[in-house]
């Protein structure tokens, strides 16, 4: 008789998941999955809407990201509009985007995976958390609080909601960035460098060491990528165009507005998450872990991958320690927390970068709107991946129809074969704990789904 | 041993979880006296035993059970029921617990024909609406009062960390929090000058009229600027700890996310009241419906005839 183990809720993630591990007579590993249980149907319910109201419903999509979604949204419907923003406006939204990617990467680091890693993936399940982490390291997890809560008041102060943000509308930004508020960004920012700093050298140090097995190893597959580059191939969060890069290194570029001639999104009856693939490619949709075909990622680890190199100085050195030690395209999973600190870095620079543009504190911050029939194709590059939002609207400019492919949802296929892969190797003749059960669930939190 | 506290969440995006979170310092304060023995977001407590080989649904015993997001499938209906038998008190925390939240918009087509229409995009390979595995829909989104008792509600999307931390202090405390009972316009700072001549409210295509060297108190009502502003028929909360609304602190109207100030409040129908009473013609709202956006549970929003329409 078939055994399944249900590892439900998965937890340290943003969302409704669960692993269910199929065990044959011998207790080996017959098959993996990974569900995910729940769908709100963001596109339906935006139908009818007026277009300028969307970016403040769909924010709702995520909690932990809803600046990615207001920006994306608001890129859409000046799609739909045929409207630009002003220079400084789209400053103010990139550098609210810019500061989102901070507190996500701190959050996700610190509060969902580090506690894996500092007290270990066997460590009791009850002190294997955030609080486990107050206990046994004090004074970092004091400073890791106080930082994201730097970061969060900083988005709260300036843009009125850090999260479910308003600050962003149609054709700009709703307030301008005074002087004192420059200043006073300026100031904090400098600190959340040092912080990044500190973080990078702090797991390059004392994380990423003891655990060197498991990062070349646990739920590594080898895939494509994507993520969002300039016109000179460096990463770019807010804007740029999109490249695709196959597992051998081959790249293709194409703008956003073409997502659908390269994209598709494929569908299984067990989970409520669409399974993306590389249309493009021409070979069709498979999650064998030996010959996948279609299958790419998103998220840091591919945007680490697809880029050229980074525009700033901290990121850039890092980015060639990176390379230097994994290869281009670096396939192993775990890397992902890697790159996701290699983007703190950049993220902590990038912001000042613009803080210290004069032009982020002129008046000219929205242009003047009119609704109308069209359509709009945002995106950015949210903490989980490339986002997309695409909506056509009515001559009353309210949406008709509305497309979606979200962060997460490019990593559904390659998470289950990572979970496929862990469970493959970790569970043999049926012995398994609880610690190995956490592992497989690590291959998964990689991606911060 | 602190107070034992057991948070689930259910159709929801998690940023009650994040305003948790935003609490800070008042965080740390509180986690040297609760002792939080289930919560997904952050400790890997499982349901079904940490080796996935129980038969029930399980979520240990807690003096104080939290809950987010609405009611929507089979899975959360199994969760809430268990919360609700092993919680002594139970708290909805934010809009979509308390009243729906955005995802009850669905309710104007039912969670049936949402899905198939997420489904059949045009990136989307032809396909059938997955139902293996996967937890069966309900018809509609619901609030968690139409399912369970609840003790205690604390609104807002996001709710205010403020409050939060209020609402767990005072229950450590054993006393009753000090939440704002009256309507965001009662904690706007904004200049009201009485009626003007405004007839009709306009869609947010241009910024508010302001002088962005003066302080919020110096910028006119957005109401009374001929902007759809919905303060009047929302329940306070966004202010507390700041001294403005959110939404008017970065000089944008309110939509309404703390739901209606009457609990059993309908926000469409107040907001319709409050314009005429101004002399503004209520037909100049585009969207009538999505006045209800936070609050559309509790049968507020219902089933469009079967013709698309978007205005009633």
């Amino acid at each position: 008789m078939e055994k399944v183990i249900n590892i439900q809720p998965l937890t340290r993630i943003e969302g409704h998941a669960k692993i269910a591990i199929h065990l044959d007579d011998d207790g080996n590993v017959n098959d993996a999955f990974l569900h995910i249980m729940s769908l709100r149907g963001f596109e339906k319910f935006i139908e009818g809407r007026p277009a300028e109201e969307v970016p403040r419903i769909v924010n709702r999509i995520c909690g932990i990201c809803p600046w990615m979604h207001h920006l994306s949204s608001n890129k859409a419907v000046e799609g739909c509009f045929d409207v630009t923003p002003t220079p400084t406006g789209h400053k103010l939204r990139e550098m609210c985007q810019i500061m989102a990617h901070i507190n996500d990467k701190i959050l996700h680091f610190f509060f969902l995976a580090a506690p894996d890693f500092v007290l270990g993936p066997d460590s009791d399940y009850s002190v294997r958390n955030v609080v486990g982490i107050v206990k046994e390291a004090p004074e970092l997890a004091n400073q890791v609080v106080k930082m994201r809560q730097l970061g969060q008041m900083m988005l709260e102060n300036f843009a009125g909601k850090a999260i479910h943000p308003i600050a962003g509308v149609v054709g700009g930004f709703a307030k301008p960035m005074s002087e004192d508020e420059r200043q006073g960004l300026l100031r904090d920012t400098r600190t959340l460098l040092d912080f990044a700093l500190f973080s990078m050298d702090y797991a390059k140090t004392s994380v990423f060491p003891k655990y060197t097995d498991i990062i070349a190893s646990l739920g590594t597959i080898t895939t494509g990528f994507l993520g969002t580059v300039d016109e000179l191939g460096s990463l770019r969060l807010y804007d740029g165009h999109l490249r695709l890069m196959k597992a051998d290194g081959s790249m293709t570029d194409f703008p956003v507005s073409q997502y659908d001639q390269y994209l598709s999104e494929h569908v299984e009856s067990w989970t409520y998450g669409k399974l993306p693939y590389a249309k493009c490619w021409n070979e069709g949709f498979s999650m064998d872990l030996d010959a996948p075909k279609g299958v790419y990622r998103a998220n840091t680890l591919a945007r680490i991958n697809v880029c050229d190199q980074i525009s700033t100085p901290h990121a850039q050195a890092e980015l060639e320690e990176f390379r230097e030690k994994f290869g281009r395209p670096a396939q192993g999973t775990l890397l992902y927390h890697w790159a996701r600190l290699i983007e703190l870095v950049y993220s902590c620079e990038r912001t000042i970068e613009l803080l210290e543009q004069d032009d982020i504190t002129g008046t000219d911050i929205r242009a003047k709107a009119e609704p109308k029939a069209g359509r709009g194709i945002g995106h950015v590059e949210a903490p989980r991946g490339t986002l997309i939002h695409d909506y056509t609207t009515d001559d009353n400019g309210c949406i008709v129809k509305a497309n979606m492919i979200v962060g997460t949802t490019h990593n559904i296929a390659p998470m289950n074969m990572s979970v496929k892969e862990a469970a493959t190797s970790l569970i043999k003749d049926g012995i398994y704990d609880e610690g190995l059960l956490n592992k497989i669930e690590m291959a998964v939190r990689a991606y911060d789904p | 041993m602190g107070v034992r506290v057991a948070e689930e969440w259910l159709h929801s995006c998690s940023g009650c979880e994040i305003a948790i979170l935003n609490t800070g310092e008042a965080l740390l304060d509180l986690l040297a006296q609760i002792d939080f023995v289930h919560i997904p977001v952050l400790i890997d407590h499982k349901y079904y035993g940490q080796l996935g080989d129980g038969k029930e649904l399980e979520i240990p015993e807690a003096e104080v059970g939290i809950v987010s997001g609405g009611v929507a499938n089979e899975e959360h209906m199994e969760v809430l029921l268990e919360m609700r038998k092993k919680c002594k008190i139970l708290i909805a925390l934010g809009t979509c617990a308390t009243h729906g939240g955005l995802p009850s918009l669905m309710n104007s087509w039912g969670m049936e024909e949402g899905m198939k229409d997420y489904y059949s995009t045009p990136t989307t390979d032809p396909c059938e609406v997955p139902t293996q595995v996967v937890p069966k829909p309900l018809d509609r989104v619901y609030a968690l009062d139409e399912k369970v008792e609840i003790d205690m509600i604390l609104p807002g999307c996001p709710p205010n960390p403020t409050l939060i931390a209020e609402v767990l202090t005072a229950l450590l405390e054993g006393r009753d929090p000090a939440i704002p009972t009256k309507a965001v316009c009662d904690t706007c700072p904004t200049r009201r000058e009485g009626k003007g001549n405004v007839n009709n409210v306009r869609r947010f295509l241009q910024n508010a009229k302001y002088d962005p060297d003066q302080p919020i108190d110096e910028m006119r009502c957005l109401l009374e600027q001929g902007l759809m502003c919905m303060g009047p028929v929302t329940a306070a909360g966004c202010a507390s700890g700041r001294g403005a609304p959110s939404c008017i602190s970065a000089r944008v109207p309110c939509r309404g996310c703390f739901g209606p100030v009457r609990r059993e409040g309908n926000q469409m129908l107040d907001m319709m009241n409050a314009l005429a009473s101004n002399g503004i013609d209520f037909k100049s709202v585009v969207d009538r419906r999505s006045l209800l956006r936070f609050s559309g549970s509790h049968g507020l929003l219902r089933k469009l005839p079967p013709r698309k329409t978007t205005e009633e």
